[in-house]
């Protein structure tokens, strides 16, 4: 039995570990469960993994690698915990967006190391090798940089709005064209001075692809950033020849790929034009100004209004989260269900930043998650709903998706909010949201405006209940 | 900026076409309004009320004079010459029914809406007068059956005797009979129901009431929403029908009626003579002829044998605080759709199917009747209003095409490529399959801890970079150390936040 067979065996085992935690994954009761699967199947393949890298003779190389080795997963590992304990979970998008740059930049440094490693092969082989070189470094690249873009454009650092350059899908389609000839090239001569283009070039489209998709779309683009991270690390399986890389690069890159074809389903999104970076032209010419007046209204009387109502349905969205609102949103619901009301929580699919983002921070206000519904699961139930809190959604509630054809967000379904007897909007002003579009739902004659902090003015209700 | 009048209605009548409240609502649209003296006293709102909601009272003439006047009945010919030219009149017209109506707007030169016009699709359902009149009449018709009816609805067992429940009939499910039906099967009694259109069984049921299907050998679908005049055989089992009910039930509700047609007979002299002394029968149809032989409209009629025949045609005027209500919000809904700018001035667009068939007259012209609106009602009761360009499926001949050219080129591909690679594709693709399976069931609110996990599990790429940190080259071995250290960032940071987003997921005890 050779160090090799007994990795392999492990590999296995790491990758049906690996399996059955994303299966777990897929079920509250499983979760946790799912979690110590993948942690088991981490450690095991790790473990394998540095056996069979350091099972060959010792010498000073081996004793340079290893103290590398330790220092590196030590001060990695560090990092990892405290960045995961200090997240806030309104952070938690751009953590992810984040993470994902670091398996796009270290497969670019993995593909490197392989052009670097000179290895005796056939010339048949080289040729494969080179091309997964390039493919493994283009993916990474993107993978990085595109990360990078998403994770500046979630917290903030830069504008969200999508970048529009001119002949746009010209350049994404250029720098394919250029990938596939430089890869062709580099196949046949192997000069280094390709690679570095290749780099630069897939650095660059990276940033072009993820610059050009507007803030609202980036649950997607994180998901689906996630499926790039995924792919990469397929491509450095195949470029080591090692089985575990490709079979867990491809299940993530599968799964997350999935779960970006859901979201861009419950956008109504063009799956493939969000991966192309394509959806930014769409939503760039802005529907006409809806303008009108609202009706305002103040803490108190929504207190009334609430303890009034049989039925009401909270929907959140980003503001929500940017507010630090969950937990008095969570002690509302609270006393209102003491009460006697019938509080239900309705989930856009895309309402923050990232998919499920409200349902983590409604759980990490300790909301009950049997209360908190999808979109089609409460929309045929707003009509009869007495009152409706609109905290910090914008895009996701307005009317103008169903009503408007010529809006950019046309088609995209919605939370029909407007069709409850009361809506209220808890506001900061009359501004637009993500998505750029001005939102008719605030002239409604039903809709009463709440603007101010959310956190205020949600702790003022409770005070006024 | 225009001027809307709320003129007082017949002394007959005592709804309004405002309140108080839709005012409010008018004059958020940007509208002036005035009220006629005293048009909201019946049904219980002041004049003090509108000028509270910013609206001035003033005298006939001055609310006749506004640029829309706001109406629920027809004007009589008296009041159309109180209308200046280029007005608008918004009322319930039945422009089916009064030719000589319409001919007399179009010559005083105003354009005319006619409520009882909206097509019944889903998007004007908010301004349909019809609908919702329709369900206070029936609501009505069955209280006003109550006070005739000289017993409980509801069958007791009391220490005095038991008493049966009322068996009530109702004729019609459409707004006003299944109103009906919810009505008195919440008043206790047995409601029976009655339709040419089978697919309102389930509606009838859903309320409380039992369906009486007419077994012929023939369905009627109705397309645009109304009940339609039905066949030869149907009709003799219908009349069958009717007459085994009426021998049985206590109280019979009609409400069939046929757009801009006289009333089905659906009770026959016969059928009367079959009930018990005591019955009462409520004919919503009285005014367009009735539904029931020697009903009289707006009377009340007592046949020889005892049975009570109700013929009111003020059901929905006899709620009139409600109705004006319910009719103001539906007139407000117009006036939006006709202010899209909310700037005070109206705009009839005929290019919209609903705008186009509420105008029975246009600056002097009568544009009745407007062309056909389809609405299929059957088999599902609701149209959709959104319709959701499907894409295209393609076609199972091209997609066998296609996923043969696929795995062609994947063999060619496969079969050309040296020894390890063809192994590792397969490892690939049975990997990729594994990964849309697995996720394929994954609850929404998981979604992001899914993500953050498939996220840590990515973090696998260190094992590669773990591989290379052994090389003899110093500047991989610093690479590949950098990637492990990124890497495993990646790693121990995915899983902690993950299991400390999933440790927040409770279940509420319920």
């Amino acid at each position: 039995m050779t160090v090799q067979a007994i990795a392999n065996a492990a590999y296995v085992a790491a990758a049906l570990l690996f399996i059955m935690s994303l299966a777990g994954l897929s079920k509250h009761e499983t979760g946790r469960t799912g979690i110590r699967y993948g942690v088991t199947g981490m450690a095991i393949a790790m473990a394998a993994t540095i056996w069979l890298s350091f099972s060959g003779e010792w010498s000073e190389t081996s004793f340079i690698g290893l103290g590398l080795l330790v220092v590196a997963l030590i001060a990695g590992g560090v990092i990892g915990l405290w960045r995961a304990k200090v997240v806030a979970m309104t952070g938690m998008p751009e953590l992810i967006a984040l993470f994902h740059s670091f398996v796009g930049l270290t497969a670019v440094l993995v593909g490197w190391n392989g052009a670097l490693h000179a290895k005796e092969m056939s010339a048949e082989l080289a040729a494969v090798h080179s091309a997964e070189v390039f493919i493994g470094v283009f993916i990474g690249a993107i993978t990085f940089t595109g990360s990078i873009v998403a994770y500046l454009k979630l917290s903030a650092k830069i504008s969200s709005k999508p970048l529009i350059l001119p002949g746009r899908n010209y350049i994404n389609l250029v720098a394919l064209v250029g990938f596939i000839a430089l890869t062709v090239a580099y196949v046949i001569t192997t000069d280094i001075a390709l690679l570095i283009a290749v780099t630069v070039l897939a650095l660059a489209l990276g940033w072009h692809l993820v610059a050009s998709i507007g803030g609202g779309d980036m649950p997607v683009v994180v998901s689906m950033l996630n499926s790039y991270s995924g792919w990469a690390a397929a491509a450095t399986g195949f470029l080591l020849s090692n089985n575990l890389l490709i079979v867990t690069g491809a299940l993530v890159g599968s799964s997350g790929a999935y779960l970006s074809y859901i979201m861009c389903k419950a956008m109504n999104r063009s799956f493939i034009a969000v991966i192309f970076g394509g959806y930014g032209i769409e939503a760039a010419p802005q529907g006409e100004e809806e303008t009108g007046e609202h009706t305002e209204i103040d803490a108190a009387s929504v207190a009334e209004l609430l303890s009034s109502a049989k039925t009401v349905v909270i929907t959140p969205g980003y503001g929500m989260a940017v507010a630090q609102a969950q937990y008095p949103v969570a002690e509302l619901a609270k006393k209102l269900r003491e009460k006697g009301v019938d509080v239900k929580f309705g989930i856009h699919p895309v309402a923050g930043r990232l998919p499920g983002h409200m349902n983590v921070l409604l759980a990490e206000a300790k909301v009950p998650y049997d209360i908190v519904l999808e979109m089609d699961e409460i929309n045929d139930d707003l009509a009869k709903t007495q009152v409706v809190l609109v905290i910090g959604a914008n895009d996701t509630v307005n009317p103008a998706a169903t009503e408007n054809p010529s809006s950019p967000i046309a088609g995209m379904p919605v939370l029909k909010v407007w069709e409850a007897e009361t809506v209220i909007v808890f506001k900061r002003s009359m501004a637009s949201g993500y998505a750029g579009v001005a939102n008719p739902l605030f002239y409604k004659p039903n809709a009463k405006m709440l603007f101010g902090d959310a956190k205020d003015k949600v702790n003022d209700i409770l005070k006024a209940l | 900026m225009s001027l809307i009048g709320v003129v007082a209605e017949p002394q007959a009548e005592a709804r309004v076409a405002a309140t108080p409240e839709t005012v409010k609502v008018i004059r958020s649209l940007g509208f002036d309004v005035v009220v006629e003296s005293g048009a909201g006293a019946k049904a219980s709102f002041p004049d003090s009320a509108y000028e509270a909601a910013g609206a001035k009272v003033v005298a006939t003439a001055a609310a006749w004079d506004a640029d829309i006047v706001l109406r629920v009945n027809a004007p009589s010919d008296d009041e159309i010459k109180l209308l200046k030219k280029g007005a608008v009149l918004v009322g319930v017209l039945s422009p089916a029914l009064k030719p000589e109506l319409l001919t007399a707007l179009a010559a005083q030169g105003v354009t005319a809406l006619a409520m009882d016009a909206v097509p019944r699709i889903s998007r004007a359902q908010s301004m349909d007068v019809l609908s919702s009149m329709a369900n206070i009449a029936g609501y009505r018709a069955v209280i006003e059956a109550a006070h005739e009816f000289g017993r409980f609805f509801t069958g007791q067992v009391t220490a005095a005797g038991k008493v049966a429940p009322a068996k009530v009939l109702v004729a019609g499910a459409g707004v006003a009979g299944l109103a009906a039906i919810g009505s008195a099967s919440s008043l206790g009694a047995i409601v029976r129901a009655t339709d040419p259109r089978p697919e309102v069984a389930d509606q009838v049921k859903s309320i409380g009431g039992q369906y009486l299907a007419v077994e012929v050998e023939e369905q009627m679908q109705s397309s645009d929403g109304y009940a339609k005049e039905t066949s030869k055989a149907y009709e003799q089992r219908a009349a069958e029908l009717y007459s085994e009910q009426a021998a049985d039930v206590d109280i019979i509700i009609t409400t069939a009626l046929i757009p801009g047609r006289p009333a089905p007979l659906l009770i026959t002299a016969k059928d009367v003579s079959l009930m018990k002394p005591g019955s009462v029968i409520v004919d919503m149809a009285a005014a367009q002829g009735g539904n029931v032989a020697g009903s009289v409209a707006g009377q009340k009629v007592v046949t020889e044998n005892g049975v009570t025949i109700l013929g009111y045609t003020d059901l929905p005027s006899r709620l009139p605080a409600q109705s004006s209500q319910l009719y103001g919000t539906n007139l407000v809904n117009l006036l939006k759709l006709l202010t899209p700018a909310k700037d005070g001035n109206a705009v009839i667009d005929f290019e919209d199917v609903v705008q186009r068939s509420v105008t029975v007259v246009k600056s002097g012209e009568i544009t009745w009747p407007p062309p056909p609106v389809q609405v299929s009602a059957a088999p599902v009761a609701k149209a959709e209003e959104v319709v959701i360009p499907e894409k295209k499926k393609m076609s199972s001949r091209t997609r066998a095409s296609l996923i043969a050219v696929g795995l062609a080129g994947l063999v060619g591909l496969v079969s050309l490529a040296p020894a390890p690679l063809p192994e590792h594709f397969l490892v690939l693709m049975l990997s990729v399959v594994i990964g849309f399976y697995v996720i394929g069931k994954v609850h929404h609110a998981l979604h992001t801890p899914l993500m953050s996990v498939t996220n840590a599990i990515s973090g696998i790429v260190v094992v590669a970079a773990v591989l290379q940190i052994t090389d003899a080259n110093v500047l991989i071995q610093v690479l590949a150390a950098s990637g492990v250290l990124l890497a495993s960032i990646n790693v121990f940071g995915g899983f902690a936040v993950t299991s400390r987003m999933l440790k927040m997921f409770t279940r509420g005890d319920k």
